[in-house]
């Protein structure tokens, strides 16, 4: 089974294995969510969305929506 | 003064590393803020002086985290920098990073160095540094980056008088790209690409050709290669990919040997704030007090000004009908233009303390808290928890409200907002709101401490962000609009705020009502001077009308004329309009001389008291809402003889003002935003219909 960002544990780590450029805006790149980065979930807010997740340095808050199609391993 | 020369400087950076902080800096007071021809971002600029015979006309852009836009401010740094017909077009760029950042900061610069623009990299905020246990080679880094690096705090002002010195050097700046991505992507492409356009660098014609766009400033044949280019998109797309990750590689060695830190300094001080301010329950309840905080700000402190002023532009006007010959001009300045001029300056002191609240909060870092905490909730209703802010602003007024949704990336989410907002409680409202309910309810307190007019004022506020919501969610359902999510935001890291940038962003975002709305309110509300102080042969003849009815006789000088400025308004044109619009308000209640006063206050709510003042012939010069009071509730209804102002037509008519769309400055704001009348249109029919259903509801279920 895929795991992605939306299925990490508050405070586990892992690497970012693959995001497909259709349906990730490419501004999540370019703001630090790169192949073989290491990110880990900081907080999720109430009702488990948009996702906390600091990855290369960067904090950032996404949606469950995208962080389903960032597939990550351990 | 006209043969110095001028250098244009245009700042630009992510959001967050004190790109505005640095153009106060540069520019102290000399900011003008304009509109780029044709779209609707603000456009920042001021002069700094570089030398005796040199200044420099900076710009600053908004901030972006990368050169491909995701929002319509985002479009503009692009537009800037690849137009070189552009008024804006810069002679030097000053990328800004900060030194917490720069890793990501820096994509950002490598994007623009490969335009070859002159471009100096300025790394912000070196007050953090010995803290955070950052080491740099500056030497070696600009050696790497092949630039200019000025190291800067634009907090404790250092830097800044290098930073001038480069920018006046700017000839000097080595134009060459740093990240030749064109050979490690796909050389046979980028070459294809380059052979196409031969008269631009590789990377803007690869600029023009992934965006969505349109360039104005591409001939027919250069367009029609642009959309060649554009057929296979999967390949732009990947190649945009393979970009990102070449330029973080770049990065990434450029910082391996120059760029050090000792993350044992480290503390986690932030892991702690957030842990608390992004609670599920203690987040919440943090932010509600905050809430509440502000709104006691608006609503407490900013009565005192707001009294002064009023007391200060009634006494204005009779002060000016006493020093000036008495005739039309002087009636236009001291009845038109005075009272429209204060009807605008009223609302300063609440805009004031409002933007005083959201710029501390935005500063802190604690905003991007509050859109993390709210985005799912705002997104049920179709929104997004950047709305938030917008909506808080809507308390003070629409218009700086609609204008700070700009920064929501999803224009579905964002038309909804701008639609929405208008249901909030303004300030506008608030006279009309005070006046109703002191007529109608009374001043009973409830379980001790609670007064029940209070209640009523609260309950109108709930109603206006429940209409918001529900009218949102309404929207959410029928509008079908397919825009793509893009939803990241940053959350920065927690900051002391600078006093001096809450106070520039105060000033910018007052002078943007004053001389956005203030304009057309003061216009309207010299038309509807017009309309009420001239008539048809009856207005003419009033005094002789009056004279030679028997009762007047027995006035004193004062009482006669009183009625004739009564008599003069009945049949006046707006008299006139009054009663025609008779048969469609009478449903809800209302009489003509209501009538007047619900036209009167199209330019500015408020402006329904100060209708029915002239209408009841209470003093106008005195702006004293007891006098204006005391008369509305002795009017009756000549038909009942009941008070007019009774309890059914008080909460209809406040029921009215909470729904309509009575604010032309809100109209054109929202055409000016949405670039379409049909908005604006849908606005004004879809919350005139809800005012008008609900106000007759009301009164036919009450009466
Ligand atoms: N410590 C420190 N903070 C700064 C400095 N410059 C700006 N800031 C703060 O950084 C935050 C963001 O600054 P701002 O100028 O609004 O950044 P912008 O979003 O890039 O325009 C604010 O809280 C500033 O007070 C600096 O040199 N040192």
């Amino acid at each position: 089974m895929f795991k992605t960002i939306a299925n990490l544990q508050i405070g586990e780590k892992a690497y970012i294995e693959k995001l497909c450029l259709e349906n990730i805006p490419l501004v999540l790149l370019e703001m630090g969510c790169l192949p073989g980065i290491e990110v880990q979930l900081i907080q999720t807010a109430p009702l488990n969305d948009p996702l906390y997740i600091k990855v290369n340095g960067s904090h950032l808050a996404i949606r469950r929506e995208t962080a389903e199609k960032i597939t990550v391993v351990k | 003064m006209s043969n110095e020369k001028v250098i244009k400087v245009a700042l630009i950076g992510n959001p967050n590393t004190g790109k505005t902080s640095l153009f106060n800096q540069l520019t102290g007071l000399k900011q003008k803020v304009g509109n780029y021809p044709g779209i609707t971002v603000e456009k920042k600029q001021g002069i700094c002086k570089l030398s005796d015979t040199v200044k420099a006309e900076i710009t600053d852009l908004p901030g972006t985290y990368s050169i491909n836009p995701t929002s319509l401010d985002e479009t503009l740094v692009l537009d800037t920098l690849l137009n070189e017909q552009n008024d804006s077009f810069p002679d030097v760029v000053v990328v800004v990073v900060e030194i917490e950042n720069i890793k990501r900061n820096l994509l950002l610069f490598t994007q623009i160095k490969d335009l070859n623009i002159p471009t100096i990299l300025v790394i912000n905020m070196i007050d953090q540094m010995k803290r955070k246990g950052i080491d740099i080679d500056v030497k070696q880094l600009e050696e790497k980056l092949n630039t200019k690096i000025v190291l800067a705090s634009a907090r404790k002002k250092v830097g800044i008088e290098e930073l001038k010195e480069v920018i006046l050097d700017y000839e000097k700046l080595d134009t060459q790209s740093i990240a030749k991505i064109t050979d490690r992507i796909d050389e046979e492409y980028f070459t294809k690409l380059k052979n196409a356009f031969p008269e631009f660098p590789l990377y803007k014609s690869w600029l023009l050709i992934t965006q969505n766009n349109e360039f104005d400033f591409l001939g027919d044949e250069q367009r029609k290669l642009v959309l060649k280019f554009k057929e296979d998109l999967d390949c732009i797309k990947r190649y945009q990919h393979k970009e990102t990750i070449l330029r973080y590689q770049i990065i990434n060695n450029v910082l391996k040997s120059s760029f050090n830190v000792d993350t044992s300094k480290a503390t986690d001080l932030r892991g702690i704030l957030d842990r608390i301010l992004t609670h599920k329950i203690f987040g919440y309840v943090i932010f509600a007090l905050i809430l509440l905080f502000i709104f006691q700000g608006i609503f407490e402190w900013a009565t005192y000004p707001m009294d002064i002023i009023d007391g200060a532009f009634a006494s204005l006007s009779s002060w000016i009908k006493t020093v000036l010959p008495a005739g039309t001009f002087t009636n236009l300045i001291a009845e038109g233009i005075v009272p429209g001029i204060g009807g605008v300056v009223i609302f300063i002191p609440q805009i004031a303390i409002l933007f005083t609240f959201i710029s501390i909060l935005e500063e802190t870092g604690y905003m991007s808290r509050v859109v993390f905490l709210m985005d799912k909730i705002m997104r049920k209703f179709g929104m997004s928890g950047k709305s938030v802010i917008p909506l808080i602003s809507g308390t003070a007024c629409s218009i700086p409200a609609i204008m700070a949704s700009r920064n929501i990336g999803n224009w579905k989410e964002r038309l909804i907002t701008i639609l929405v907002i208008p249901f909030t409680t303004c300030s506008a409202r608030l006279p009309v709101y005070a006046i109703l309910i002191a007529l109608i309810i009374p001043s009973k307190s409830v379980l001790g401490i609670l007064n029940l007019q209070g209640l009523t004022m609260m309950a109108l506020y709930l109603l206006g962000f429940t209409a918001a919501i529900f009218s949102a969610i309404l929207l959410n359902k029928i509008l079908k609009i397919e825009s793509k999510t893009l939803f990241v935001i940053e959350m920065p890291n927690y900051k002391i705020p600078s006093i001096k940038n809450i106070f520039y962003e105060v000033v910018e975002k007052t002078k943007a009502f004053v001389f956005g709305a203030g304009k057309i309110i003061l216009a309207i509300s010299i038309v509807l001077w017009f309309l009420a102080s001239n008539g048809a042969s009856k207005f003419k003849n009033a005094e002789e009308t009056i004279t030679a009815q028997v009762e007047s006789k027995q006035l004193t000088k004062e009482e006669f004329q009183k009625k004739v400025a009564s008599y003069k308004l009945e049949h006046s044109f707006i008299g006139y309009m009054g009663k025609s619009i008779e048969p469609v308000i009478k449903p809800m209640g209302y009489d003509w001389k209501i009538g007047i006063a619900l036209i009167s206050s199209f330019a500015a709510r408020e402006v329904f008291v100060g209708a029915l003042a002239t209408i009841y012939n209470v003093d106008s010069d005195s702006e004293n809402s007891g006098t204006i009071k005391q008369r509305m509730a002795a009017e009756l209804n000549p038909e009942t003889g009941e008070k007019r102002f009774n309890f059914p037509t008080g909460v209809s008519l406040l029921l009215f003002y909470a729904f309509a769309m009575q604010c032309v400055g809100t109209l054109a704001i929202v055409k000016r935003e949405t670039n379409s009348w049909k908005w604006p249109i849908l606005q004004l029919v879809g919350m005139g219909i809800l005012a008008y259903v609900s106000a007759v509801i009301a009164f036919n279920i009450l009466s």
